[in-house]
């Protein structure tokens, strides 16, 4: 074989494994990956019944409720419009009303929403950086606010 | 004093390290060789002051010194010693100190143990690393000084971020780091060998070690940091697919990679074009993953204290480091003389087979990890890409390379023989089969991929195996001579053949724990009784404690296996007074390689107590695997023929041939 086939042979294989990554990608990008929404993009959009998204905002004041069997209940603000939220099981240490959060779940009939899971920031400083943004937009959020004392973090997540 | 000492010292690694950039430079252009060997000496004193540096701050630390901004705001006179010392590095701007440290650190051992080098490719390769060099300091000076000062100074700290009070912020990110920066010397070597525009199997030989110890460190690292995450944040989980951790794996992979061609350019001077590429690329995705981490473009589980401002750095670093390494690379590239031919069926084919899979991945991940930030920029759209992206690319691209694996080292060099390898393997093989047939035999076919897994894994561990037993003739010479000559095998055999077991030996964890752990979360009263995977768990009840900086709410439960008490696991709840802030502590007991793993929740209203129990069977392997991979690297580090400051041979005859094994 001479280096010239070689060469066309190992460029032909790289091509190759390069396009199946590139195949799996793309198939991967179609159906795996999910939206990041406030609750004024889920009214404004009319994102659909049943799909996939990631809501974020502030945990509304007064409207946390434990019930049996590790249910809970809140309501997710941006300040403009609010959407209820059901979940069961455990919630991060950090999740509290009037802090930052984000669920993910699916959309259901009624504007309501069921998360399978409930993130929140490990650092009683730092606003999810897609919530600190989601309040911007609603004119919610000032530089500056939230924070205790490291003044660079929290204006940091309110980038 | 002790703190602008700190900031003086570094001022004076600047100094140090901007004259190290330019004057071996010019004497290696020049052909002078005072000029040159001023960059071993002014190496050796950067590392002096940057250390001093770094003493300084930990100075500042242990004496609680709250007058220095950055210790008031991570520290607290009452945490003990151990996490007062950790905090330095548990902030931005002591990371990045502790960054440049090991950065200098790794200067000075190359001018250490770089004794043998050619004297105008180790001036070369030293004035590179002072450019990085100079880049951090001006990056710490500018925008992150460990050493400001409060104008009044509080009487107590804001304590550290307490998921940091921990034993894994001590090793975690030192192993992460000397991984990362450890790449720069195989960076620094590549910038040199362009700018010389020579570059030989000596070249490789030198550049190896480095890049396999920077390998151990970020295999390390990245270990003990998913261990951490693990037991730290009590959801049981050991991989997110997390920006940050994806920050870490891909200069892994790139790593791993390079580590691989590097070995073909050794034996055989060919790939040389390519292994340049990837010990650039390999130090760019350490800096990519340094950017991501510390400029707080990313949220992420794992990011503490990251701050945009400084990103805007970062990012000039990184394009003025990348891009100019590559511009360099397409200039220089194309005068380096092509290696030996070999055919597609050969060693050399099988790593090629490997590089191209390993870098493909590599990719994937970085489309993973990147792509939400380019669709944000572009689009404003936010999207979060999860676990479910990462399962469908990476995997598929990473199972080919896990079953060419034991193949690879048994084909020779030049041009191979596939069938004599695959009948070699037929034992492997079999005992994969086995496995597979079992597994649908013990488990059911609920799960169909896992019994696969499990095959896949002993085919690896069993291959890697054979490896060693086919060099030792053990089927034509009986065990004892056999045995003797195994151990005569060179250490670097030894070392490919535990590197690949570790990591058969991670995946068969992977595969057992992903596909049967077993998880309860229940709320549960004090006398209540719940059961997961054949233990009986009975909460007794709550208990307060004390801690030095926290106060903690610990749960008891006695675990019971077929009636008989086994343990008492104590999870806690501790609260934080400085910070008011609450961690979850979770309690394991280890039975085996698999773990029973209790984590608690919020008391509910009706005074019971939400706790998570999983069940997690042979998760420890996960780990262990590592450390096994590990334990090949340093075996293969030892081979004398890679050993640091041994290539004196080499000297003597450049580019010496090696026999083939």
């Amino acid at each position: 074989m001479t280096r010239k086939q070689r060469r066309l042979l190992m460029i032909g294989s790289g091509l190759g494994v390069l396009a199946l990554a590139a195949g799996l990608v793309l198939n991967a990008l179609s159906d795996s990956i999910v939206f990041f929404n406030s609750p004024t993009d889920v009214i404004e959009k009319h994102i659909a019944t049943g799909t996939r998204i990631r809501l974020g905002g502030m945990v509304k004041d007064g409207s946390l409720v434990r019930g049996d069997d590790l249910r809970i209940s809140f309501t997710i603000t941006d300040g403009a419009n609010e959407i209820p939220v059901s979940y069961r099981g455990i919630v991060p240490d950090l999740f509290r009303e009037g802090q930052g959060v984000i669920a993910e779940g699916r959309v259901e009939p009624g504007r309501t929403f069921r998360a399978d899971s409930v993130l929140a920031k490990h650092d009683e400083n730092y606003m999810p950086r897609e919530v600190a943004d989601a309040l911007k937009k609603q004119g919610r959020w000032q530089e500056g606010e939230g924070k205790g004392h490291g003044g660079a973090a929290a204006a940091g997540a309110a980038r | 004093m002790i703190a602008e000492i700190g900031h003086y010292a570094l001022v004076l690694a600047l100094a140090l390290a901007l004259f190290q950039a330019v004057v071996p430079l010019v004497g290696a252009r020049l052909g002078d060789l005072t000029l040159m060997q001023t960059a071993p000496a002014t190496a050796l004193a950067q590392f002096a002051f940057v250390a001093l540096s770094f003493a300084a701050l930990v100075a500042c630390y242990v004496t609680s010194d709250f007058s220095v901004a950055n210790v008031y705001e991570n520290s607290h006179s009452l945490m003990p010693l151990i996490y007062k010392m950790t905090s330095v590095w548990g902030n931005h701007e002591g990371s990045m100190l502790l960054w440049v440290l090991i950065l200098a650190l790794f200067g000075a051992a190359v001018a250490v143990f770089g004794r043998n080098l050619p004297d105008a490719l180790r001036a070369d390769a030293l004035a590179v690393q002072a450019w990085i060099a100079t880049a951090f300091y001006l990056f710490i000076l500018l925008t992150s000084n460990p050493f400001l000062r409060l104008a009044d100074a509080p009487f107590e700290g804001r304590d550290l971020n307490p998921i940091l009070q921990d034993i894994g912020l001590a090793v975690h990110p030192p192993l992460l780091y000397l991984g990362y920066v450890g790449f720069s010397i195989a960076f620094s070597f590549a910038a040199a060998a362009l700018i010389e525009g020579r570059l030989d199997a000596a070249w490789a030989r030198w550049v190896r070690p480095w890049t396999l110890a920077a390998w151990m460190a970020l295999t390390l690292g990245i270990a003990m940091g998913s261990y951490w995450a693990y037991y730290e944040l009590g959801w049981g989980g050991w991989w997110f697919w997390d920006p940050v951790e994806n920050a870490s794996l891909m200069p892994w992979l790139a790593g791993t990679a390079l580590l691989h061609s590097a070995v073909v350019m050794e034996k055989r001077e060919a790939l040389k074009v390519w292994t340049v590429l990837l010990a650039i690329l390999a130090f760019s995705l350490s800096l990519i993953g340094t950017f991501l981490v510390r400029s707080g473009v990313l949220t992420s589980v794992h990011t503490f204290a990251s701050d945009p401002s400084r990103g805007v750095f970062i990012l000039a670093i990184l394009v003025v480091f990348i891009g100019g390494s590559l511009m360099l690379y397409a200039w220089r590239a194309p005068l380096l003389k092509q290696g030996g031919l070999f055919a597609p069926i050969s060693r050399e084919g099988a790593l090629v087979f490997n590089n191209l899979f390993l870098t493909t991945a590599c990719a994937t991940v970085f489309v993973g990890t990147l792509y939400p930030l380019a669709l944000e920029a572009l689009t404003g759209e936010k999207i979060s890409v999860g676990a479910p992206f990462f399962n469908l690319t990476f995997i598929p691209l990473f199972v080919p390379i896990l079953m060419a694996m034991p193949i690879g080292p048994l084909l020779s060099w030049k041009r191979g023989d596939l069938y004599a390898a695959a009948q070699r393997l037929i034992a492997a093989a079999a005992l994969a089969l086995i496995g597979v047939a079992a597994t649908f035999a013990l488990m059911g076919v609920k799960a169909v991929l896992a019994p696969f897994g499990i095959g896949l894994a002993l085919f690896v561990m069993a291959g890697a195996l054979t490896d060693i037993v086919e060099r030792a003739a053990l089927r034509s010479v009986g065990p004892a001579i056999a045995a003797r000559r195994a151990l005569g095998l060179p250490r670097s055999a030894w070392g490919t053949a535990f590197a690949h077991f570790g990591l058969g030996v991670t995946l068969l964890g992977v595969v057992c724990e992903t596909t049967w752990n077993s998880e309860r979360i229940v709320a549960m009263k004090p006398g209540e009784a719940t059961s997961v995977a054949g233990y009986e768990l009975t909460f007794d009840g709550l208990l307060p404690r004390t801690g030095p900086n926290f106060r903690e709410v610990v749960a008891r439960f006695t675990v019971r296996q077929g009636g008989t008490p086994v343990a008492v696991l104590e999870p806690s709840k501790r609260t934080f007074s400085a910070r008011t802030m609450t961690t979850t502590e979770a309690a394991l007991l280890t039975r085996g390689a698999s773990q029973l793993y209790v984590s608690l929740g919020d008391s509910n209203p009706d005074g019971s107590l939400a706790a998570r129990i999983y069940y997690k069977p042979l998760v420890l392997l996960i780990w262990l695997g590592a450390v096994v991979m590990v334990l090949g690297g340093a075996l293969s580090l030892s081979d004398r023929r890679l050993r640091i400051g041994a290539p004196k041979r080499a000297r003597a005859v450049p580019a010496a041939p090696l026999p083939a094994e």
